[in-house]
């Protein structure tokens, strides 16, 4: 089976699906002719044509804006927004357009389309190329939001967001584009959204992480048992809306432990929203208070992103102070 | 040049230019009439409604009929509408019966939308008007997409896109504008220019010398219209769409209007403006204009105005009847339609407020 790294698991996604489907269109600054800022849609241009892969004039909401009014068409257009960080031009066509589009006309104009956009730091690309915007979307009623952490749920969770017919918001993790690699399958397959899955299994500490924190996770996971005994089962989110309640509560109830990991600030970060879905429905299963290990409520420091971003030995700690709780 | 101003009938009622009388039929003429005044008649009802309590909200269209129905005018059924708040007439050109705009205002369990907006939100896929949205100028981009999807799509439908002049302040306004002319999107954009963004007057929305000028930047042609000439706009919108059907391109077309009511049932224009700057748009009233030239022209009189009011008067009050006796959307509409399917987290939060069926209390037979 063919290896690749979750850029070309992206590309290979997206050339699969406009393959099989006419109505997907790819859009956004520089994704035509040269095949995207990453090198995700590399190719596309020339098997496609240009009018189903297109350049834009550099400005977001026009992207996003121009993109609903396709998909209320009847097109699958999947738009690159180049980095997470400049997502926010496009804020309000995404939250009270795109995401409501279905609700507010009762159900008459839908906007099938997935929004692919790196996301996340360690890039050094200080705080305009290193935010994890995910939760003001997980709070948006009417929109997915889908993270992948390893090349092959990459290329399926895209081809099944492409195919959803909700609008699905893709944060890809730049951090791991090229370091990620794994066996891809060529051809058609998808990974269903909204489904978690357990890639560590363990005992004592359950840890839920999604994108490129899953890798810091599982690392730490590795040494923490092999150091100090202490056994951990890893759960790649893998969807944040609608999350996989019943893969965290199952791990959680055997465990008796929960420690969430996310890049993005902690204040009500999707750490808050599992935590407290954790606290509702199996409180007396859990033997330690739920650790959260994020970013901390600051901008993206651009000097110090390794101390800033949960590494290794925050993890670690974690690991071990819930277990001695 | 866009500046000077196209007009083709007086204000009181007279041919300008023969020459440039659209070739409309006297059916269509009268069709084209009924309409306006059915647009001002409901807008009279319905804010007389929420005068007396019965209607939450409602946003009128006074003295702007010409603009919004003579331009929907040139539309082919096929072609998408995409209005802002104000352009009911758009709507009702498109064929959308008054019984559901009605449940749309009183958000009934007839309404097409589930009543999930308020008054002057409603939508139709079928009709080809597209869902509206509040914040102004969001629906801009939008006209360009689905224009893009048309061409895309091997088809040669065309999109019209209603904004006002204080829309022209907004990103989405120029990064719409923008792409139509970068794609040459088969889009036109209509600007309903009726000198007031609720109290802020098109003085203080631009330095521009007008609506019409701002095409130039973006590449593309703007035309300024008399707003309250409804065959004056029904000629440049026929044109804008004509041009784009064929792929010319896309139009800015600025019809200059006023608004004569407040912006909405809200506020109260005189609180912000002087009366009397109104007093002269009541004699250019466009419904009044093309009454005077019907009437020159031999084909209305006293007795068709006052049947037609009934008739129309008639048709309001028997839909308003049929409209108040639904009662609100089901309380599980509340969780329908924000995806496709319902994923789990909503289903617990339903089944918080609405009970699930076999606990549902069986009504006992007599």
């Amino acid at each position: 089976m063919p290896i690749r790294n979750i850029i070309q698991a992206v590309n290979d996604g997206l050339r699969t699906e406009m393959r099989r489907d006419p109505s997907v269109v790819v859009l956004g600054e520089d994704v035509g002719h040269f095949g995207g800022v990453f090198r995700a849609t590399q190719g596309l241009q020339k098997e496609f044509g240009d009018q189903r892969v297109f350049d834009t004039p550099l400005a977001e909401s026009g992207i996003i804006g121009t993109a609903i009014g396709m998909a209320m068409y009847g097109f699958r257009p999947v738009p690159e927004v180049q980095f997470a960080d400049f997502i926010y031009p496009a804020f309000d066509q995404i939250v009270n357009e795109l995401a409501k589009m279905r609700y507010r006309s009762g159900g008459q104009y839908t906007c099938p389309m997935v929004i692919r956009t790196p996301y996340g730091g360690g890039i050094r690309g200080g705080h305009y190329h290193s935010q994890s915007p995910e939760a003001y979307f997980v709070h948006t009623p009417g929109l997915k939001v889908v993270v992948p952490a390893t090349p092959y749920d990459a290329k399926g969770l895209l081809i099944s967001a492409i195919r959803d017919d909700n609008p699905v918001i893709f944060l890809e993790p730049k951090r791991v584009y090229r370091a990620a690699r794994g066996e891809v399958p060529d051809g058609d397959y998808t990974v269903e959204l909204g489904q978690a899955s357990v890639v560590r299994e363990g005992l004592d500490v359950t840890v839920a992480a999604y994108g490129a924190m899953l890798h810091n996770c599982l690392e730490a996971a590795e040494q923490s048992e092999e150091e100090e005994g202490i056994s951990c089962e890893v759960v790649d989110l893998r969807t944040l809306m609608p999350f996989d309640v019943e893969t965290v509560l199952s791990s959680v109830r055997k465990t008796g432990r929960l420690v969430i990991v996310h890049e993005a600030p902690r204040t009500c970060g999707f750490g808050a929203e599992l935590a407290a879905t954790v606290g509702e429905k199996a409180l007396l299963h859990l033997q330690a208070p739920v650790t959260r290990i994020t970013g901390f409520d600051t901008p993206f420091p651009y000097a110090r992103e390794e101390d800033y971003l949960p590494g290794i030995e925050r993890i670690r700690n974690g690991f071990r102070e819930i277990v001695e709780f | 040049m866009p500046g000077t101003m196209f007009s083709i009938l007086s204000p009181d009622g007279e041919v300008n230019s023969e020459a440039d009388i659209p070739a409309l039929g006297l059916d269509q003429q009268l069709h084209l009439y009924r309409l306006m005044c059915l647009n001002r008649m409901v807008d009279d009802q319905m804010i007389r409604l929420q005068r007396q309590g019965r209607l939450a909200f409602y946003v009128g269209a006074r003295g702007e009929e010409a603009a919004i129905i003579g331009s929907a005018f040139a539309l082919e059924q096929r072609d998408w509408a995409v209005p802002c708040y104000r352009e009911m007439g758009a709507a009702l050109v498109k064929g959308f019966p008054l019984i559901d705009l009605f449940s749309q205002f009183f958000g009934t369990s007839r309404d097409l939308t589930k009543g999930r907006q308020m008054p002057n939100h409603y939508a139709s896929y079928d009709l080809r008007v597209t869902s509206i949205s509040s914040p102004v100028g969001s629906q801009i981009p939008h006209a360009i997409g689905l224009a893009m999807g048309a061409r895309l799509a091997g088809r040669d439908d065309v999109a019209l896109v209603y904004f006002g002049d204080g829309a022209t302040s907004q990103g989405d306004f120029h990064v719409a504008t923008n792409f139509a002319g970068v794609f040459k999107t088969p889009t036109v954009l209509f600007c309903r220019n009726n000198q007031w963004a609720i109290s802020v007057p098109v003085e203080s929305q631009t330095a521009s010398r007008n609506m019409a000028v701002k095409a130039v930047a973006y590449g593309i042609e703007g035309v300024r219209v008399d707003g309250n000439d409804v065959f004056a706009v029904y000629d440049v919108t026929s044109k804008a769409v004509a041009k784009a059907r064929r792929g010319d391109g896309p139009t800015l077309i600025e019809a200059v209007t006023y608004r004569r009511g407040g912006h909405s049932t809200s506020d109260d224009p005189n609180a912000y403006r002087d009366i009397a700057e109104v007093e002269p748009w009541v004699e250019r009233d466009p419904i009044l204009r093309f009454r005077l030239y019907l009437t020159r022209q031999g084909h209305w009189d006293d007795d068709k105005e006052q049947a037609q009011e009934e008739e129309i008067r008639a048709h309001i009050r028997s839909t308003l009847e049929e409209a108040y006796s639904s009662g609100p959307p089901s309380l599980d509409t509340i969780f329908d339609d924000v995806y496709d399917e319902m994923p789990w987290h909503l289903r617990e939060q339903m089944e918080s407020v609405c009970l699930p069926e076999e606990f549902q209390p069986v009504e006992q037979g007599t």
